[in-house]
């Protein structure tokens, strides 16, 4: 936590108020985002009980599942639930516009559908929903197996997996949550872990005096969590008994606990639209539209696989994709980092409190060319600054022009504390001469950042088949192979137990229709997949 | 799947063997602890009194060095790892192994994690032999590389490997290594530093070469993401994991050797660095004591941050305790009673004597380090000296353990991660950051710490989740940090 948070906090703790800790929206907010509400059952991980979920805060879409141990119903909740995600989740798909990257033109959906729950948990659950729902099979699959499913569920089990994926990368915006999103922009006075209760959270932010922990004479809690767990409370003492009038096919039962789980519900939801409209409030962040870009490429390339008639992602990330996967995460959170300070002065405040950027006034500006053949302007700039950065001389410093171009520069002497004289060594034009307004002027006020604006990327990892002999070989197609038949490394406690599949968009399973076989031939079940 | 230390692996059957440095390294030359007994004895054993009984420190560490080059040079297998305890002379090590392989005709790559460190191996190779021609690969920042370097007239420095081509070794940062494409892959390569690399970073370049050899040190800094990694905890190949893990998870028959003996580390330290951070693979001191003295010209003035350097040079260790309080990060007091300690070492006229040389040899600032957890609190002990004017502060080094790694002085001081913190985190808890900072000296140690840390980590057992494959790492830093203190505790000064 930054010290300029902390302060924050204490502030907040002092006023009984939220303090802001931005002055813009740093993640996109859809005109039309699908909010969704999910509850789980207590002691039976992953059944799920109920859920809200619907784009019109005056028209919730309410399911329940009146048994949570009935596999049936279990299942009927997951078509259900497919057939009204679904259509949301692939409303965007055709409405599309062009892209051109050099030589090649590339198709890219205009729009990305937004999918908001409550709080972490709940997208923890959204990814396991995605987990159990993309393997199942239907009738088409296999006529024998038990349990056939609508072709909808393993299909909405790719996207919600995908969509699960996806909120890993920082700065993503697909899938949020409603706790994180506020805790990005408002500062409580209470733990973090507090802050993970929807409701706690926004009796802070919305300024409404609100008592979560404040229960009804029959022990019901007043402001119910928004879910996925439930309060045990209620879990004893009405879930249960409604249940078991529901088992025992007392007449009104499936409505009694309708009407049960929608009472839980309905406090989160309106919530969960609360917090749009506070959100909705804040300027967007002037570079979020490009990170939402990479989210629209992100959604286009999912329904491209899904289109080619790909599988369903793999259980495990194989060697390469994992690496992947966390070099562009680290690269997404270094550029989302430095896009928030730029974007917002309170964030870029934070960054200087820890050294990473100074601001200051420029006091001289000295012209001075390169030594060569054809000399390049290097001006020197002295700028005086009560910040402390963390530059030593010879060290880079980045700031943005006012027309949104780069300029480094780099230390050429801190004469004395406070000063910085930097060389100016980019971002000036082809000419002999600066290009107008590349070089700021004596009183000008200017921010250095020593972070990169737009951090590159690392070097390209082998092709999975390629996986060197160091990290296991190349995976293992189809799912015959596991620990005891690859040679015995199963007792390192590290070898996968499944036999893993190459990343879809990299094999040619689609041509090769006995490597096609093995592709689609599931993995070795597990107890998860009866979840 | 509980492993006893990142170094060692399950399946390999325990031998009897007294060979130090041998291929198995769980023997232990005192013969008293074993794996399920982490509170074995060795821990209570006293620190600082050394058992030398008939052990020739320079015959054990020849033992290993030999067995390894055998392997490397000789063996069967596709890899080989050497696990060095601070100080074991890695870099010798690393040193003769590319000469000798670049005497038998094998062209040879060498893979250092940091630029600084590719640097330093270069020279170190080119001091060695100056005719060895070695490349440099560097990147094509401004000033990639260290100048020292163009002094070698052996030593090419390029940016692109085409200009290298033909050369017997070259060297660069895995960094570099990860953008180069070639057609033919080089028949062997030494990886530096081993432990600090990531899985992903070892994927990224272990196509370029058909055998490596392996060499780092198990118990310093693991390696780690800035972003969250946990969906791959548990997995041979995580991304985020040490690049030695994934390699051993994979290839568990690879022969592990170690080095037996640190010679950086005086008598008074390498007992309690090794039963503190590697208990089941000990290591020695190569020097006695007696060996090293460290004394100073100009008697103790009565302050406590004298009579706490009194009490390292003469034990090693020294404890400057200050009273305790729950202090922001750069607490003020701690940084001020650390640069009172550094402006006494640079001031009291020092001497060292040591196996190197034979009469005293002045303890300059540049052989003093401050080693601290934060950059801020680095910073806020840069500005303290300086508004103390010690003479020559600025040769004085002083950073964060990240950046001390693989450095060495004759004395260094500690501002302890956990003092005045209300918490023990996992950061600070962290085994690598105090093996690191208290593995640094030659001569002597200087901790300076608020008082109640041994209370703070009672109230503070670690509560990391355990997640499902993933070797369990002993010790823990809870235990690393107890028996450092209760050894400190019996050196101490109060503030």
């Amino acid at each position: 936590m930054s010290l300029i948070v902390t302060l924050a906090r204490m502030e907040a703790l002092a006023s009984g108020r939220s303090q802001p800790l931005a002055t813009v929206r740093h993640r996109h907010l859809s005109e039309r985002p699908m909010v969704f509400v999910p509850l789980t059952t207590a002691g039976e991980a992953g059944a799920p009980l109920g859920a809200l979920l619907g784009t019109d805060r005056a028209e919730p879409r309410l399911l329940v599942v009146p048994q949570p141990r009935n596999r049936d119903l279990r299942f009927a909740f997951l078509a259900e639930l497919a057939a009204r995600l679904l259509p949301h989740l692939e409303s965007a798909l055709d409405d599309v516009e062009h892209e051109q990257h050099g030589d090649e033109e590339s198709e890219l959906c205009a729009d990305a559908p937004q999918l908001l729950v409550p709080n972490q948990p709940g997208v923890e659950f959204v990814r396991l929903l995605g987990r159990s729902m993309r393997f199942r099979r239907t009738a088409q699959d296999d006529p024998d197996a038990p349990h056939p499913v609508p072709t909808q569920v393993p299909l909405l089990g790719r996207w919600l997996t995908h969509y699960g994926e996806r909120s890993r990368v920082p700065g993503s915006a697909l899938l949020l949550s409603m706790t994180e999103l506020l805790g990005r922009h408002w500062a409580t006075g209470q733990s973090q872990l507090e802050d993970q209760h929807l409701g706690a959270l926004l009796g802070w932010v919305a300024a409404s005096d609100r008592d979560v922990e404040a229960r009804d004479p029959a022990g019901q809690l007043r402001w119910p969590p928004a879910g996925p767990a439930t309060d045990p409370a209620f879990d004893n003492h009405l879930l249960a008994p409604a249940v078991e009038r529901y088992d025992a096919d007392v007449p009104g039962a499936e409505r009694q606990v309708r009407e049960l789980i929608a009472g839980q519900l309905r406090p989160a939801w309106e919530d969960m639209w609360d917090g749009v409209e506070l959100l909705r409030a804040l300027p967007e962040g002037r570079r979020v539209g490009e990170r939402w870009k990479r989210d629209r490429y992100s959604y286009t390339h999912h329904r491209d696989r899904v289109r080619a008639g790909e599988p369903p992602q793999p259980r495990r990330d194989d060697a390469v994709t994992a690496a992947a996967k966390l070099a562009s995460r680290e690269q997404a959170q270094a550029r989302l980092d430095a896009q928030e300070a730029l974007d917002d002065p309170l964030a870029m405040a934070a960054r200087r409190l820890t050294g990473e950027a100074f601001a200051g006034e420029v006091v001289e500006v000295t012209p001075a060319w390169s030594e060569g053949k054809r000399p390049r302007p290097r001006p020197l700039v002295t700028v005086r600054s009560t910040d402390l950065p963390y530059l030593a001389v010879g060290g880079r410093a980045h700031r943005e022009l006012p027309d949104g171009g780069r300029q480094s520069a780099e230390l050429a002497a801190a004469p004395e504390s406070g000063l910085f004289l930097l060389r100016l060594v980019s971002g000036m034009g082809r000419g002999k001469e600066p290009a107008p307004g590349s070089v700021p002027a004596a009183g000008d006020r200017v921010c250095w950042t020593l972070f990169e604006h737009s951090p590159r990327g690392g070097p390209g990892l082998p092709d999975p088949e390629d996986t060197p002999w160091t990290h296991g070989g190349p995976p293992v197609l189809g799912g015959e192979a596991d620990s005891e038949a690859s040679g015995g490394t199963g007792t390192t406690g590290g070898a996968e137990p499944h036999g893993r599949r190459l990343p879809a968009a990299r094999e040619a399973a689609a041509t090769d229709p006995a490597a096609g076989q093995a592709d689609t031939a599931p993995d070795r079940v597990t107890t998860e997949d009866y979840l | 799947m509980t492993r006893p230390h990142p170094g060692t692996h399950p399946g390999v059957p325990e031998q009897p063997t007294p060979v130090a440095g041998g291929t198995d390294h769980r023997q232990d030359p005192g013969g008293s602890h074993h794996p399920e007994h982490p509170h074995a004895p060795e821990t209570s054993r006293a620190p600082g009194h050394p058992v030398l009984d008939e052990f020739d420190p320079s015959a054990a560490a020849d033992r290993a060095t030999t067995a390894i080059l055998r392997d490397t040079l000789y063996g069967e297998q596709r890899g080989v790892i050497v696990d060095s305890p601070p100080g074991a002379g890695k870099s010798t090590l690393v040193v003769r192994a590319a000469r000798e392989l670049a005497a038998a005709g094998r062209p040879l790559m060498v893979i250092a994690q940091t630029n600084a460190q590719v640097d330093d191996l270069v020279d170190r190779l080119a001091r060695a032999d100056p005719e060895l021609p070695v490349g440099r690969l560097h990147s094509s920042d401004p000033e990639p590389y260290d100048p020292m370097l163009d002094q070698h007239p052996a030593v090419r420095t390029a940016a692109r490997i085409d200009d290298l081509a033909g050369l017997d070794i070259v060297v660069s940062t895995a960094a570099k290594w990860a953008w180069v494409r070639t057609d033919t892959r080089w028949p062997q390569a030494i990886v530096d530093e081993a432990y600090q690399m990531r899985s992903d970073a070892l994927l990224a370049v272990a196509g370029l070469f058909e055998r490596a050899l392996f060499v780092g040190d198990p118990g310093q800094l693991d390696p780690f993401s800035q972003v969250v990694a946990e969906q791959w905890a548990g997995l041979s190949y995580d991304p985020s994991a040490s690049a030695v893990s994934t390699l051993l998870a994979h290839n568990p028959e690879l022969p592990q050797h170690r080095l037996p003996v640190s010679w950086r580390l005086p008598a008074s330290a390498a007992p309690l660095v090794s039963a503190a951070f590697y208990p089941y693979t000990p290591f020695r001191s190569g020097t006695g004591p007696g060996d090293r003295r460290l004394t100073f010209g100009v008697p103790a003035d009565g302050s406590a941050a004298d009579a706490v350097i009194d009490e390292a040079a003469t034990g090693g260790w020294g404890l400057l305790e200050l009273p305790a309080r729950h202090t922001p990060r750069t607490d003020p007091e701690a940084v001020g009673a650390v640069a009172e300690v550094v402006r006494g070492l640079v001031t009291r006229r020092g001497a060292t004597t040591s196996e190197r040389d034979t009469v005293a040899v002045p303890l300059t600032p540049e052989r003093v380090a401050v080693g601290t957890a934060h950059r801020d609190q680095a910073a806020a002990v840069r500005s303290a000296l300086a508004d103390l004017e010690v003479p020559g502060a600025a040769e004085v080094t002083v950073d964060t353990a990240n950046r001390l790694q693989g450095r060495e002085f004759d004395v260094t001081v500690v501002l302890h991660p956990l003092s005045g913190r209300p918490d023990a985190t996992a950061f600070h808890l962290e085994t690598g950051r105090l093996c690191v900072l208290a593995s640094r000296h030659r001569h002597a140690c200087v901790v300076v710490c608020r008082a109640g840390v041994p209370e703070l980590l009672d109230a503070h057992p670690s509560t990391e989740p355990v997640q499902l494959g993933v070797t369990v790492k002993f010790p823990d830093g809870w235990e690393a940090n107890h028996a450092i203190l209760a050894h400190l505790a019996t050196h101490r000064v109060r503030c």
